[in-house]
């Protein structure tokens, strides 16, 4: 009798550890998944009606097209024979389990500072996902790129290995918005200058630049004339990363992409983080010498119809002043991503009009109707030089030219 | 008089709050669909009526299951237009929803129908085709559809009324090279696959000449069967 009570408490016993454990592991699911949003995997890895995570996504880029990978625990077309340490290989060396090169189009220069810790979440996350079978779609690119050892080259110049290492001179939120915006948030894939090679310099990290292929300009993040944060608010940094919207202005384009898979699910605590962080790399920076191609009376007839189109077009919404009704109708006056030297992003905003993402916070967003259908390229640079000129704003005039080329920009 | 002047502050600071909340809410875009859907109005009239764009279609009153359908294909870019695709990327379902019920929730008076300007046999033959069909070549009436008075049933099948014939010829069109699909199985690619470039424009130049009915609501769920399943009409 008393045997038995105790084999059944033992055996108990044995079932809350099981219990235990199992706990443990859904945790470091439930962990990893969460990371895999910080890390956007999905806007990759994941194609338009796709299943999660089969892979298959065309990505363009100037040297043909490549096709992102199934990732799912498919043993045969996806990653299901991939070992934890196979897969740390690839977030943290950019390498297949035999060793081979993999196309920096997987941002495994900044996945390496991801810790090992979060990597097996990660990658457990992954297993417990569905299989999917589906074969990878091999890759469109054009000779020579379409040499992996070419690789080689771009990763001596572009690729350092290594783990997140904290700066002890700083606070630990700071340190843990560092280690997501440089990592798993791979914010520097867009926001840094791109060169001839496709490659980021780590002295450019952060400083901006034209997204080849689509035609936007990612703004720099460090600089205040761009898309620096040094005189935001914590508060108003946090809105847009987390909702799309804020007291200063709104996501678009791509940056709206971010926001929608990833950055709308991230903690309050980590939101913080990376405001902290993102408004202590922004450097106090002057205002830019206002130069101008546009000789100056062309300029000022621009602007003068620029108004005339303003007023009957923008201002129900802008405001006569530029002062929106925000954060749903962002505000234009003092709004740093209309002032910008490159004013691909303005023109464009124009031309196609937007949406912010639809989050938990901004469910319902308000929009911005297209105008490439109403305004002429004279009008569209009039009303652009126009509000990079009004109320104070530091920007310059742009030409009906540039208005036009970037009719033709593609859309998704 | 204590207890009254409390009472006094108190509705004093109600007020006040009143005045400030009054004061924000004047600096919002107003609550409403109708300024949610401003980047959808250049193109699709304010009441999702239409604009003098033959291209552009009318919204209004069509069943919003098809209105929904519609956005999540665009939104997926099963259906391409891309100024749509764009607006559309990063919108959740409820949201499409809302919008969808939106404009199916609104009644502008449908257009005066425009005079035709094709000849008197080539709409004899539209007519035919979209009233009895042509059982030889394995075409159905659009009436059994679209139903006997054209203004579509609820919830997935739209009413072909108020539409004009650029419109509808650009959509045939685009279910006979594949460019619109819709969900599985894809009755109305069926359908236009069997039409030739004549059928179109006689039958799209026919529904263009139709004047608005009396009552112009799509019928409800289930009045009538389809002659074969279609994916976008549960059942
Ligand atoms: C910006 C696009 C992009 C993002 C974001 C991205 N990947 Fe990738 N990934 C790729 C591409 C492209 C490849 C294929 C590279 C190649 O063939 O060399 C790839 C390959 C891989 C592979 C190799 C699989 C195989 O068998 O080919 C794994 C594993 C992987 N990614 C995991 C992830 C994880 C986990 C995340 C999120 C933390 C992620 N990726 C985010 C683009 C991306
Ligand atoms: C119906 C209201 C409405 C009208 C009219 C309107 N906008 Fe907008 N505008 C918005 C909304 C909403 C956004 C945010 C869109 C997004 O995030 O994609 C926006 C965003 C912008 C932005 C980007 C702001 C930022 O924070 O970076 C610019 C620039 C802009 N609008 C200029 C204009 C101009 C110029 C016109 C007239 C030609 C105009 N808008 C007309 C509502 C409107
Ligand atoms: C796919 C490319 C891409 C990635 C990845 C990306 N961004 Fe952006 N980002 C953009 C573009 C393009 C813009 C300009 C459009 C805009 O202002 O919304 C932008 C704008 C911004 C702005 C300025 C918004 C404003 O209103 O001034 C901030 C801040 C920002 N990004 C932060 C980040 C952070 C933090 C990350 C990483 C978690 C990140 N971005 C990742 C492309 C990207
Ligand atoms: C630039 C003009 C434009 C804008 C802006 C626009 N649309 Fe459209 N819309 C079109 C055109 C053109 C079509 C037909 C496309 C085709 O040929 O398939 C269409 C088709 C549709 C349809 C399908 C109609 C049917 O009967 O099949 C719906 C629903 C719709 N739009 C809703 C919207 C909503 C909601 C918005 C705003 C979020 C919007 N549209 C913004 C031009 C526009
Ligand atoms: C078997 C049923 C069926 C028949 C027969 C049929 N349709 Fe349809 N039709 C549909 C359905 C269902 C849709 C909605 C498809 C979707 O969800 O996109 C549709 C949509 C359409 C549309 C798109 C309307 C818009 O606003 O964009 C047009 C145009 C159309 N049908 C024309 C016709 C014509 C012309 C005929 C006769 C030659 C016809 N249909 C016969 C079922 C049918």
């Amino acid at each position: 009798m008393g045997s038995r009570l105790s084999i059944t408490l033992l055996a108990l016993a044995a079932l809350t550890t099981a219990a235990q454990a199992q706990d443990k592991t859904s945790d470091v699911i439930a962990r990893g998944e969460y990371l895999a949003r910080a890390g956007d995997c999905t806007a990759c890895h994941t194609a338009a009606e796709g299943r999660l995570f089969a892979g298959g996504r065309p990505m363009p880029t100037p040297f043909g097209t490549i096709y992102t990978s199934n990732i799912t625990p498919d043993p045969e077309t996806g990653i299901g024979k991939w070992s934890a340490d196979d897969f740390y290989r690839t977030m943290h060396n950019g390498r297949f389990p035999d060793g081979g090169l993999i196309y920096p189009a997987m941002p495994f220069a900044s996945y390496t500072k991801v810790t090992r810790v979060d990597s097996d979440a990660i990658f457990a996350y992954l297993r417990s996902i569905a299989p999917v079978n589906q074969k990878n779609k091999p890759h469109e690119l054009r000779f020579p790129y379409d040499n992996r050892q070419l690789i080689l080259g771009w990763r001596t110049l572009f690729f350092s290995e290594g783990e997140f290492k904290p700066d002890p001179t700083k606070s630990a939120e700071w340190n843990r918005g560092a280690y997501l915006v440089e990592g798993l948030g791979h914010c520097g894939m867009c926001h840094s200058p791109i060169n001839a090679l496709g490659g980021t310099s780590q002295s450019d990290a952060f400083k901006g630049g034209l997204i080849p292929m689509q035609n936007w300009y990612a703004p720099s993040l460090t600089s205040n004339r761009e898309a620096g944060l040094g005189d935001w608010s914590i508060k108003d940094i946090s809105d847009l990363l987390q909702t799309g919207v804020s007291a200063r202005g709104v996501v678009y384009g791509p940056m709206a992409e971010v926001v929608h898979n990833s950055l709308q699910y991230l903690s309050d605590a980590d939101t913080r983080a990376m405001a902290v962080y993102l408004k202590g790399i922004a450097e106090a920076s002057s205002p830019p010498p206002a130069s101008s191609a546009l000789p100056n009376t062309e300029s000022s007839l621009l602007i003068s119809l620029g108004k005339t189109v303003y007023d009957k077009n923008c201002a129900s919404c802008h405001g006569t002043q530029g002062e929106g009704k925000p954060p749903h109708w962002p505000p234009l006056a003092n709004n740093q991503s209309i002032e910008m030297q490159s004013a691909v992003n303005p023109i464009r905003m124009v031309l196609n009009g937007g949406y912010p993402p639809g989050t938990k916070g901004n469910p319902m967003p308000y929009g911005m109707p297209p105008f490439a259908g109403l305004l002429s390229d004279n009008e569209v640079a009039a009303v652009v030089s126009y509000i990079r000129t009004a109320w104070g704003n530091r920007g310059t005039p742009v030409s009906a030219r540039e208005a036009n080329e970037l009719r033709s920009a593609p859309l998704n | 008089m204590f207890a009254r002047a409390a009472a006094l502050a108190a509705m004093l600071t109600a007020l006040a709050a009143f005045d400030g909340a009054a004061a924000q809410m004047a600096n919002q875009p107003p609550d409403t669909m109708a300024a949610r859907v401003e980047a959808c109005t250049p193109c699709h009239g304010n009441k999702g009526e239409g604009t003098s764009d033959v291209y552009f279609p009318r919204l209004a009153g069509k069943p919003a299951g098809y209105l929904y359908n519609q956005l999540l294909a665009f939104r997926s870019g099963r259906r391409k237009y891309p100024p749509m695709n764009y607006l559309l990327e990063f919108l959740p379902d409820p949201y499409l929803e809302a919008m969808a019920e939106y404009f199916a929730s609104e009644h502008p008076p449908l257009p005066q129908p425009a005079p035709s300007e094709v000849s008197k046999d080539v709409l004899a033959q539209g007519e035919l085709l979209a009233t009895s069909g042509d059982a030889g070549r394995n075409i159905p009436a659009c009436v059994s559809c679209h139903g006997p008075g054209l203004t579509g049933m609820q919830p997935g099948i739209p009413g072909l009324l108020g539409l004009r014939a650029a419109y509808v010829s650009a959509q045939l069109g685009a279910w006979r090279y594949g460019t619109r699909t819709a969900k599985s199985p894809d009755c109305m690619q069926l359908v236009a696959g069997h039409l030739t470039e004549a059928d179109v424009t006689a039958v799209a130049a026919w529904l263009a000449t139709r004047p608005a009915p009396a009552d112009p609501a799509p019928v409800p769920k289930g009045t009538y069967a389809l002659p074969f399943g279609c994916g976008s009409q549960p059942n």
